[in-house]
């Protein structure tokens, strides 16, 4: 399907923005992309174990949508969590040092990459089967409908995660319980090392499944962090106010490998089709170019901003690499609520069965 | 004191909880007005309505995921499974998502869930409608299973459940559901059953037979016969719940009696037998004057044939034998 070029500035919800939120996005998208950045030296030395599955091209997805969020809307995605982690407000050295595996982490070294946790933020991880993540965005939003409060949950998923039989569950009941969740496909074009159109059967595009279970859907531009937030808003709107799911798809392309550790990153594609996205379609340098082309920051205060980006990634590096190792006996924390808190139910039966 | 259905006993249950805690909502298939496919809700939509007791697709996945997601706001779901035999179309939220979210989170997310429904053989349904994974759920750490055996407990332990701040996994028995027993009046007080304490449903001084659910009851059967033809006193240790498990309870039995003859519903390998054989030998092998035995289900799937599949589980008559082939007769 083509994706519209219309100018999307002009929008109640953009024209909202004041130069420091639009230099706040900037801010956002430059440190998710030199994190992100700063992982690649310490992963290939070998101080990070298992996935590590970069974000790094769609940023502006994650910057754009949650830039919205308000209080009473929460956010769940799948593996390729950083970015959203640090747009809910989650700082780099508890990030970085969940990579490390250190007990200083956002999920004390029990999660890794694939599971930050800040459930106080309103971010509900980071969860690594695809897929596995949509019946608890439509929990969430469940529970935020119970409780009467006017807010939604942002559950992303990947173009890979729309076969699974999980996702349509979830998108019968939303419609059917009339449940605010925003189900965001964050559509990179490939489901690992396979593409789209060896994936998925469909007509137009992906979000149009949606049709089927006459919800509400939309099709994105992801380069275009106006065209992300007003056509996320109208989705949030609809949520708030009508209590209503929609499907978006958000069109992005990631520059690495499904993860680090895709060693056939560069055969199931084009270097070129890379280098003409990073060239022409970079979300990160189209909203700095953008802003400055608004009038509102400067080539040297753009700079300013990148460079404490990669200094506050290197520090959070420097944190996780002096951080702790979690102690043997931390293993069976965080295992049982009621253990954990030393509530009589905890202390009633064997739990554990260790010798 | 009054008697009352199992069923009606886990009525009475999420009846009080949800008087109690505003948070308590019941989901599952045909929960709501359809009054239960096995009427344990029955009554339940009438009295409270659309928002408590929520009737949902045969989507197990999708519900059961939904009420976990809600848990982490603080929602208290109680999900029924029309049969635990359909965990498997929703393993992954009930294991990955349900038993693991408190771990990956760093301890910063719980799941205050219940799933419930029935989980036995015994009714000619075949293999797929006759699973009993309580064995299997309870390998996982991060979750709770219990099995209760009569009314009373499936009140009392229930309530515990419901309030739990983990999830707990309640195995019921579709032919337990209309059988009667003595329950405390709730004007007597709150009738609350903690997981993790056994029960002795019979003391005696030869012999130890562990079990739990439905499979309580064969043993009480045999051991009355034992008693009255064979002399043999046997003390039947109920575990109610799995996990958390009374140690204390099982291994305090085996040092009297000095033998042990698990009743266990599930299949031999790696069921909930094992398990409980494994810690006996650790904690009680100088105690022990037998080999432990066991009766479970034949180790095949469940047949459906009505003529043979009683005989695939745990009878009486096959309790007797065992007992009998570790135990001196004393008359």
């Amino acid at each position: 399907m083509d994706i519209t070029t219309s100018d999307y500035s002009g929008y109640a919800i953009n024209q909202k923005l004041t130069p420091e939120d639009k230099i706040d996005i900037y801010r956002t998208l430059s440190r998710m992309r030199r994190f992100e950045q700063g992982t690649q030296k310490p992963y290939s030395q070998g101080k990070m174990g298992g996935f590590l599955h970069l974000y790094i091209g769609q940023e502006s997805v994650a910057a754009g949508t949650i830039s919205l969020c308000g209080e009473n809307d929460h956010v769940i995605t799948a593996y390729r969590c950083h970015a959203h982690a640090l747009a809910c407000g989650m700082t780099m050295d508890e990030c970085m040092a969940e990579l490390f595996g250190k007990y200083t982490g956002c999920s004390k070294g029990k999660g890794g990459s694939m599971h930050f946790f800040d459930p106080a933020k309103n971010f509900w991880g980071g969860h690594g089967i695809v897929g596995g993540q949509t019946p608890l965005g439509l929990g969430l939003a469940y529970g935020v409908k119970y409780k009467g409060l006017k807010g939604c949950c942002l559950c992303y998923l990947g173009d890979g995660a729309i076969n699974q039989g999980a996702f349509h569950e979830s998108l019968n009941i939303a419609e059917l319980h009339n449940i605010p969740v925003i189900y965001i496909i964050e559509n990179n074009g490939y489901s690992m090392g396979t593409s789209q159109n060896r994936s998925s059967a469909y007509k137009d595009c992906l979000a149009q499944r949606a049709e089927a279970y006459d919800m509400a859907w939309d099709i994105v531009n992801g380069e275009d962090i106006y065209e992300v937030r007003a056509k996320t808003q109208i989705a949030i709107d609809r949520a708030h106010n009508e209590s209503k799911p929609t499907v978006l798809e958000i069109t992005t392309y990631r520059y690495y490998g499904h993860s680090v550790a895709d060693a056939n990153h560069k055969k199931y594609r084009t270097p070129e089709e890379i280098t003409k996205y990073k060239n022409d379609h970079d979300p990160v340098n189209l909203w700095k170019n953008r802003i400055i082309g608004e009038g509102i920051i400067s080539e040297e205060e753009v700079k300013a901003i990148d460079t404490a980006a990669k200094q506050e990634a290197a520090a959070a590096v420097k944190f996780a690499e002096e951080s702790p190792d979690p102690p043997v006996e931390s293993i069976f924390d965080d295992v049982y609520w009621e253990v954990d808190n030393n509530t009589e139910a905890g202390n009633t039966g064997r739990h554990f069965f260790n010798d | 004191m009054r008697e009352l259905e199992y069923r009606h006993a886990l009525r009475e249950a999420f009846d009080e909880e949800l008087e109690r805690d505003e948070n308590v909502v019941i989901m599952g298939e045909e929960v709501a007005q359809y009054n239960g496919a096995y009427k344990v809700t029955q009554g339940l939509w009438d009295k409270w309505g659309d928002k408590r007791i929520v009737d949902t697709p045969i989507s197990e996945a999708g519900f059961i995921g939904m009420g976990i997601g809600a848990s982490m706001l603080g929602i208290r779901p109680v999900m029924e499974l029309m049969f635990w035999s359909f965990h498997s179309v929703a393993f992954d939220q009930l294991v990955n998502n349900a038993a693991h979210m408190r771990y990956m989170s760093g301890g910063k997310a719980n799941c205050p869930i219940v799933v419930r429904g029935p989980a036995n053989g015994g009714t000619n349904v075949g293999a797929t409608h006759s699973h009993t994974p309580e064995g299997l759920f309870a390998a996982f750490p991060g979750l709770k299973v219990v099995s209760p055996a009569t009314p009373s407990d499936a009140k009392g332990l229930m309530k515990a459940a419901i309030r739990d701040n983990d999830p707990v996994y309640v195995m019921e028995n579709t032919l337990l559901y209309g059988m009667k027993g003595p329950v405390p009046e709730p004007a007597d007080g709150d009738h609350f059953i903690p997981l993790g304490v056994a029960d002795i449903k019979r003391e005696g001084t030869d012999v130890t037979l562990v079990a739990h659910g439905r499979s309580v009851l064969h043993a009480l059967d045999a051991a009355v016969i034992l008693q009255e033809e064979h002399g043999i006193s046997a003390e039947v240790v109920d575990l109610r719940s799995i996990r958390p498990l009374d140690q204390d309870a099982i291994i305090n039995s085996v040092k009297k009696t000095n033998r042990a003859v698990m009743v266990d519903e599930s299949k031999p390998f790696c069921g909930v037998s094992a398990q409980i054989i494994t810690l006996i030998q650790e904690y009680a092998f100088d105690y022990l004057d037998a080999p432990i035995k066991r009766v479970t289900s034949l180790d095949a799937p469940a047949i459906y044939a009505p003529a043979l599949e009683n005989e695939q589980l745990p009878t009486v008559a096959k309790i007797i034998t065992k007992v009998l082939s570790i135990t001196p007769v004393k008359k």
